[in-house]
């Protein structure tokens, strides 16, 4: 069996899975990616999406990240991202209501100026992705 | 000379203002503690952060991006001012605005310059109100409060535009570094345009490894850079306000501490004088009474 490749994802605000992973799938911004230990250094901005790796009990496990970029090393993934959480810690409530908030920008921003549009957008897309993580399993993180 | 009465008032006085003071003290701590978690559990992003762009710096060249070109002609100076909301904090935000004032009269003399500011904190907000400055941007209830990093990246996202823009040739930030709880020392920093990339790391966070083969880039280094460029201004400005939050509460701290210890002389003083006061008063009735027998005997 190839050896495990450490994970981090980082958030300005605190250490939100630092763990050793089997592989790790990430969604960067020109398409999904995996990395196995032993990956050629590379560096990719993400987009929202959800991270996903195989732990060492070989369970699946997923984190969202709200955008960021992530560094892969030989031995190291290192995800910096604005925000994340595992899909355990995800507050679905929340993230429903968010979703709906941010729907109904967009209704409203869609005249206004692009900038409006593209932030609330933005907000559409990260409750979503919440949303579709946290309904997608209750197994784990 | 002080009544008996006047100086047990002035004692109870002490004593609450003590108590306030204490209290004050003790709050000031445990935000404190929670401040530097803030900063700590911020230090492995920048740490990164930092690294990450250092080597991607290094592949692209020096005016690959707008945000790092230097203008020629600077005319229009933007300060980002970052003070406390609230006072009783000892000299923390006079320190903060005589840097400003000073960059001020720096940059007045030099030439014919345009400053502007955008505010942190209602001290310094009122302080610039009081000179009369240009105030583009405020933001209240933010330092020594808990925020997270989208206000840093929100107010950075508009000093950027407006960069951009030429409405600003070059943007500062001042901040309170903590050095200790025991030392606050204001900074001023430039923010925009970037200044070259290695000055950026003054986090000394050694890594435990060189930097291995050259990374490869999705999507290209350039474009990478321009997404991080943004972003390490966000990463500085969220830096600086918890600086900023951490040494107010620090300041608060020691403030409060000496308030505490300055009651405590007092209180001395004062229980020396009223007993002082007390015993004369004793001392004058048994004369008192001492005379009259004696008037009596005789």
């Amino acid at each position: 069996m190839a050896a495990n490749i450490r994970l981090e994802v980082v958030t300005p605000e605190k250490y939100v899975v630092s763990e050793d992973a089997q592989i790790v799938v990430a969604p960067g911004t020109l398409g999904e990616f995996g990395v196995l230990s032993g990956h050629t250094p590379f560096l990719s901005t993400l987009k929202t999406g959800t991270i996903r790796y195989k732990d060492v009990n070989n369970v699946e496990r997923c984190v969202f990240i709200g955008g960021g970029f992530a560094e892969a090393l030989p031995d190291k993934v290192t995800v910096l991202a604005e925000s994340a959480e595992r899909r355990c810690d995800i507050d679905i409530e929340r993230a429903k209501s968010a979703l709906k908030r941010a729907q109904k920008r967009l209704e409203e921003a869609r005249s206004k100026e692009d900038i409006e549009f593209a932030r609330a957008r933005a907000a559409l897309e990260r409750a979503l992705e919440r949303v579709k993580l946290a309904g997608s399993g209750s197994r784990g993180s | 000379m002080a009544t008996l009465k006047d100086v047990k008032n002035k004692i109870s006085g002490v004593k609450k203002t003590k108590q306030i003071t204490k209290a004050m003290n003790m709050v000031a701590a445990s935000r404190l503690r929670g401040a530097q978690g803030n900063m700590d559990a911020f230090r492995p992003y920048a740490a990164k952060f930092a690294e990450v762009l250092g080597s991607l710096a290094g592949k692209t060249g020096e005016e690959a991006n707008p945000l790092l070109v230097p203008r020629e002609d600077v005319k229009k100076i933007h300060v980002v001012l970052t003070t406390s909301d609230r006072g009783l904090c000892g000299g923390f935000n006079i320190n903060l605005t005589d840097r400003a004032k000073r960059f001020l009269e720096e940059k007045t003399a030099e030439g014919d310059v345009d400053v502007s500011f955008t505010l942190f904190g209602k001290k310094g907000r009122d302080w610039a109100r009081k000179k009369g400055l240009t105030i583009a941007d405020e933001y209240l209830g933010v330092i020594g409060g808990t925020f997270d990093f989208s206000i840093a990246a929100n107010s950075g996202r508009k000093l950027i535009d407006k960069f951009l823009d030429g409405e600003y040739d070059e943007v500062y930030i001042v901040y309170s570094e903590f050095v200790s709880a025991a030392r606050q020392v204001p900074v001023m920093k430039q923010l925009l345009p970037i200044p070259p990339i290695e000055m950026a790391e003054d986090e000394t966070e050694e890594t435990d490894k060189p930097y291995l083969a050259e990374h490869i880039a999705e999507p290209s280094p350039a474009e990478l850079l321009g997404e991080l460029l943004p972003r390490s201004v966000f990463v500085q400005i969220y830096s600086a306000l918890l600086e900023t939050s951490t040494s107010e509460h620090a300041a608060r701290m020691a403030a409060m501490n000496n308030a505490t210890n300055a009651c405590n002389d007092m209180l001395e003083r004062l229980t020396l004088a009223y007993n002082k006061a007390r015993q004369a008063a004793i001392t004058a009735e048994l004369m008192d009474i001492v005379g009259g027998a004696e008037a009596l005997k005789g």
